[in-house]
């Protein structure tokens, strides 16, 4: 993975905070979903639809493209923005989600929208997917193939067995070309990571099952960006991404609050912003990047 | 008739596990098909698909005991267009694992075959845990899942290399022990059709809707009722999801009682989709022998066929009820 320039470094900024805008516009217009997970991952998404993926937003079936596998379909949004920004389906269908009839459901389904790797929502199945995806291309391909079998996940879904699972397996078929993503934002429905489930240590965890594991911060596209490319060139395991992220990234009234996690602008607590004024606040920060661009929109 | 095992009705009919029949089945269709492969969770031997890894070690992935990540997997390998075989036991396997199977194979509709292994009371001394009762009507709720219950060795194999050939999940019930061969090499066999096994010399009073080894156990029940002047004729059902809704439709339409017979709960099961079908097209009166909503428990295989109520004689002895209700 080349360097990113400062230029580059721009557009994904820019990008990423489009990816932001949309999503915010979307779970308004649903008017249900969940808010924080996908602020937080918009800089991973805008960093993999923008410079990381080897696909074709315009031929989504091709065969070589590399497989990107969210397990956590809950955070779709951020996933139907990316994907829309890139070309995959026009940016106007962002606002029929989760309505009847819309391609993009609630979680996402693969015969709905094919261009998605898989169906996602109910948590801890993304990696055993990507783990089979992999095998089947070794047994193809063997060693030498140049896919990468990228798995989003949460942190919360750790929580489940299954993802243990996949890890041991992966682990054991030495699967260099998996390259799992962890969005270590520390939240889950009923509160934070360590006091629902413990996660930590989570690096010397999937160590210990045989991953190369790297922590990095999921809002420097810079560091993001090292970090994939150290884990494309490891050669003998599987690897392992613990992205820290910011639940709410670029709201600030939704940063860090695990009560964001399952609603949408609207519906959340009242301390800082009134209900009625959440989406258009929302908005605002990210039209402003929080108030430092003195714009027209105010 | 013509076409089952001459032999049918000896003391010494020969008798094979289910199971052998997916081995056999599932090592020649990858033989036929290269995208063929394989999945199992720690049970290679019972499930018979060493038979295959033997062969194709490169084309099976051993799971561990992990059945919940084996569904998952195989949907991951049949995305990338390979025709994934998973087994393992049936309570595990679409027993533990049912929600991956329903999501990331079923919603998919992803192009993966499921062998459940060791079903029923009849894998007997393990007890009640390893007793799959309820694996029938977990596996044919689940949409465009196709759930086939093979009667015998012979009809498993060609249950398998149909799945092969056809697109879309699907579920192939297996049994542990070694239970009688009724079919023949000769044998018609489709996906979604049922077929009459056994006709009495005259009409028939009652028709008996079976599946899995039991079939033998009606075939028998039938015949012996015959010597007592009690007609029924045996219909092996072979595929429960597509049923075969002309077949049932056209046995209640002719004789008008039924008797369904599968080593399985009774709610939810093949009695129930047999049911199914007949409250819409055809009211009919039914018995249902099966197991009644209770759980297995060790003992001889025969041993808990007749405890539960699933014998030649509770056969016979529903035949006769039902005449009553006609």
């Amino acid at each position: 993975m080349t360097t990113l320039h400062e230029e580059k470094i721009k557009l994904l900024e820019e990008k990423a905070n489009l990816i932001r805008q949309s999503v915010i516009e979307m779970l308004i217009e649903a008017k249900s979903g969940h808010s924080a997970g996908p602020l937080g991952m918009a800089d991973v998404f805008a960093l993999f639809y923008f410079h990381i993926l080897k696909h074709d937003p315009k031929n989504p079936a091709w065969s070589e493209r590399d497989r990107l596998i969210l397990s956590n379909g809950h955070i779709c949004p951020v996933l139907y923005a990316a994907m829309a920004h890139a070309g995959y389906f026009p940016v106007e269908e962002l606002n029929t989600l989760r309505k009847f009839g819309s391609r993009l459901q609630g979680h996402p389904h693969r015969e709905w929208l094919p261009m998605v790797e898989t169906s996602s929502g109910p948590l801890g199945s993304g990696l055993s997917q990507a783990v089979g995806m992999a095998l089947a291309d070794r047994m193809d391909n063997g060693k030498a193939t140049q896919k990468f079998f990228y798995c989003f996940m949460g942190d919360g879904e750790l929580d489940c067995g299954q993802v243990w699972e996949a890890t041991m397996l992966a682990g054991k078929e030495k699967l260099h070309n998996i390259i799992g993503v962890i969005d270590r934002n520390n939240i889950q429905i009923d509160g934070f990571t360590e006091d629902i489930m413990p996660l930590e240590p989570l690096k010397e965890k999937f160590e210990s099952f045989g991953w190369h594991v790297l922590e990095v911060d999921g809002h420097n596209f810079e560091a993001l960006s090292d970090a994939i490319g150290q884990a494309q060139a490891v050669f003998e395991k599987p690897s392992m991404i613990i992205a820290h992220t910011i639940p709410g990234k670029g709201v600030e009234f939704m940063e860090r609050r695990f009560e964001w996690h399952g609603i949408v602008p609207g519906q959340g607590p009242e301390d800082k912003v009134k209900k009625a004024e959440q989406g258009a606040v929302a908005l605002n920060e990210l039209r402003t990047l929080c108030g430092r661009i003195k714009s027209e929109h105010e | 008739m013509d076409t089952l095992n001459p032999k049918l009705f000896d003391k010494d009919v020969e008798q094979l596990p289910i199971r052998k029949g997916y081995g056999d089945g599932l090592l020649q269709a990858g033989k036929e098909d290269e995208r063929i492969v394989a999945l199992c969770a720690d049970l290679t031997g019972s499930t018979m698909t060493s038979v295959f890894s033997k062969e194709f070690p490169k084309r099976f992935v051993q799971m561990g005991i992990g059945e919940q990540s084996m569904a998952s997997v195989a949907s991951g390998l049949a995305a990338m267009g390979k025709i994934p075989f998973l087994a393992s036991y049936a309570m595990f396997s679409p027993g533990r694992n049912w929600e991956q199977i329903r999501t990331t194979i079923c919603y998919n509709n992803s192009n993966v075959k499921i062998a459940g292994a060791h079903a029923g009371v009849s894998v007997g001394p393990d007890g009640g845990t390893h007793q799959a009762v309820e694996d029938i009507a977990i596996t044919r709720v689940i949409p465009r899942m196709t759930v086939i219950v093979p009667c015998d060795a012979i009809e498993a194999k060609k249950a398998t290399l149909a799945a092969a050939k056809m697109t879309g999940p699907v579920y192939i019930r297996l049994a542990r022990e070694a239970t009688p061969v009724i079919t023949t090499e000769a044998t018609p066999f489709a996906i979604g059709k049922a077929q009459l096994f056994f006709t009495p010399r005259e009409k028939a009073q009652v028709g008996i809707i079976a599946v899995g080894a039991l079939v033998y156990n009606a075939i028998i029940a039938a015949h012996e009722l015959e010597a007592e002047g009690i007609y029924a004729s045996v219909m092996n059902l072979g595929t429960v999801k597509p049923i075969d809704e002309e077949a049932v439709i056209a046995l209640a339409q002719e004789i008008g009682a039924l008797v369904t017979v599968e080593e399985h709960q009774v709610a939810g099961g093949v009695g129930s989709a047999v049911a199914e079908v007949l409250v819409r097209h055809q009211p009919t009166p039914i018995e249902f022998v099966g197991v009644h909503d209770v759980f297995g428990q060790s003992g001889e295989p025969n041993e808990l066929i007749e405890h539960y109520g699933m014998g030649v004689s509770h056969i016979k002895d529903a035949v006769k009820k039902v005449i009553g209700r006609r």
